[in-house]
């Protein structure tokens, strides 16, 4: 078994912003069924002095523990930050984050970013 | 919190039995087998009982047995020490559905020149008898299939195989470790040529097993040393592990298999009212302990470690390729789409585990599942 840190052990269990925002203004879709992980975010964006905001966030994963892990910390990350500043978070943010992955689930962080 | 071990197929427990055994080997009876004075000699007498025990046990009345370091030397030994002494054959059969030692030990060989055919196995995971009979030639060294596969327990037909290896004049090896003392061989019956066994899976220590091989049958050694084992296997005896794997081969009883067959019944009943489930291999040649399943729209790993909070400890496919991200080749032989294979899992039970173990662990495995399945998006 890849050892996992604390951090994603937590974020494994206890995921953060799970579930589906119904009319959500957004959904990112990453991965396939073939190698296994599949990541859906939702979001709902707000305009304040012309700028946007992802008010909120959830997800829906399909996969391991370091894929359920990234999309719950990059909800975690993202949520209140410009749609501009969103998109600038690195598989490296995120991984750094959850205190390190394990290098063959690296490509897990990439999912999210 | 409770603790459910079901990964009996990885590895068991050491008996308290095997263990009172093998204790007085460490300290009070250490000679070394290969010394002459009366402490090597008592070493040296417990191992050929030892032997004599383990051979009668297989009825190997015309076969050597060597101990090994365990089931991936003896595979090994099998092969390549048959490969490099007969060097004008350089065909190989063997299955799509081998332990890892075995494949890649071929794919080794591939590499030096060899041919290696991979057969294919149906989608409970037999070997096509035909296809071994039409595969085999004049060049072909050995066939080595494993009698009873350590992902999904389906036992192959030996006999039926030595049939045809024989008639057309090949050798058959096959890899026992998970079939050894949970379903009678006999290799005088049976017609088998080599066979690989091993202590850690039936209660005796890690790091020891064995390899018998048909008297007139001759291995090149992978290992040069002080000649022990006739040559084929030099290095000290392993003499407390020897005695334990001794001892270990008493461990499982016919009443033990009764015991651990209705169980895995009960569970695997269970199992198939959860929805989208599909049971792999055989439902009636089978290991008494092995279940092996698929859930769709779970991920292994996920289901594995949810169960590990739970404290039970299964595993997703077998514990050696938890370290790689492949699914399971095992399961792709039998027909299993990729996306399928990576919801699958392997409960292994042993003669310890209870009624109220395996209802417990369906209670876990149906909470899991469902708080799984409702993180899929799809």
């Amino acid at each position: 078994m890849v050892e996992y840190s604390k951090k994603v052990m937590d974020n494994f269990f206890r995921p953060k912003n799970m579930g589906e925002i119904k009319e959500a203004d957004g959904v990112g879709k990453v991965g396939n069924k073939v190698c296994g992980d599949i990541m859906y975010i939702y979001i709902k964006v707000e305009k304040k002095e012309n700028k946007e905001y992802i008010k909120e966030i959830k997800f829906k994963t399909l996969g391991c523990a370091a894929a359920i892990a990234t999309s719950s910390i990059i909800t975690e990350i993202a949520k209140g930050k410009t749609i501009e500043d969103a998109k600038k978070i690195t598989k490296e943010d995120v991984a750094e984050q959850l205190g390190g992955l394990p290098p063959i689930k690296m490509h897990c962080s990439n999912l999210s970013s | 919190m409770k603790k459910i071990y079901l990964d009996y197929a990885a590895t068991t427990p050491v008996s308290e039995k095997v263990y009172e055994k093998m204790n007085p080997f460490f300290s009070d009876c250490y000679g070394n087998p290969s010394s002459l004075h009366s402490q090597g000699r008592k070493a040296k007498e417990a191992v050929e009982k030892t032997r004599k025990n383990i051979k009668n046990k297989l009825n190997a009345k015309k076969h050597k047995l060597v101990f090994t370091s365990g089931g991936t030397e003896s595979n090994n030994l099998a092969i390549k020490g048959l490969a490099y002494k007969n060097p004008s054959k350089k065909h190989i059969i063997t299955t799509k559905i081998e332990h890892d030692c075995v494949l890649n030990t071929c794919k080794w060989l591939e590499k030096q020149g060899y041919e290696i055919t991979y057969l294919s196995v149906d989608e409970e995971g037999f070997v096509n008898l035909e296809e071994l009979e039409k595969n085999i030639k004049k060049e072909t060294l050995l066939v080595s299939i494993i009698h009873a596969n350590n992902e999904i327990g389906t036992i192959q037909d030996l006999k039926k195989i030595s049939q045809i290896c024989h008639q057309k004049g090949t050798i058959l090896h096959s890899d026992a470790c998970q079939s050894f003392t949970k379903v009678p061989i006999d290799v005088i019956e049976e017609d088998i040529d080599l066979l690989t066994i091993n202590a850690h899976k039936i209660y005796g220590p890690k790091g020891v097993g064995a390899l018998l091989i048909k008297d007139y049958l001759n291995v090149e050694p992978l290992f040069h040393g002080g000649h022990h084992e006739e040559g084929i296997r030099s290095g000290t005896l392993n003499v407390s592990g020897i005695v334990g794997f001794g001892e270990a081969i008493n461990e499982i009883s016919l009443k033990n298999i009764e015991h651990m067959t209705k169980l895995r019944n009960k569970m695997i009943k269970e199992l198939k009212n959860i929805k989208d489930v599909r049971i792999n291999g055989s439902l009636e040649k089978r290991l008494c302990n092995n279940i092996n399943v698929t859930f769709k729209d779970a991920e292994g790993e996920s289901i594995v470690l949810h169960l590990d909070n739970r404290g039970i400890f299964a595993s997703t496919g077998s514990a050696c390729s938890s370290n790689t991200l492949k699914s399971s080749h095992v399961l792709s032989a039998i027909g299993l789409k990729q996306e399928d294979s990576h919801g699958s899992v392997r409960f292994s039970l042993g003669k310890e585990t209870t009624e109220e173990d395996i209802d417990y662990v369906i209670t876990n495995i149906k909470e899991t599942i469902s708080l799984l399945r409702e993180m899929n998006p799809l």
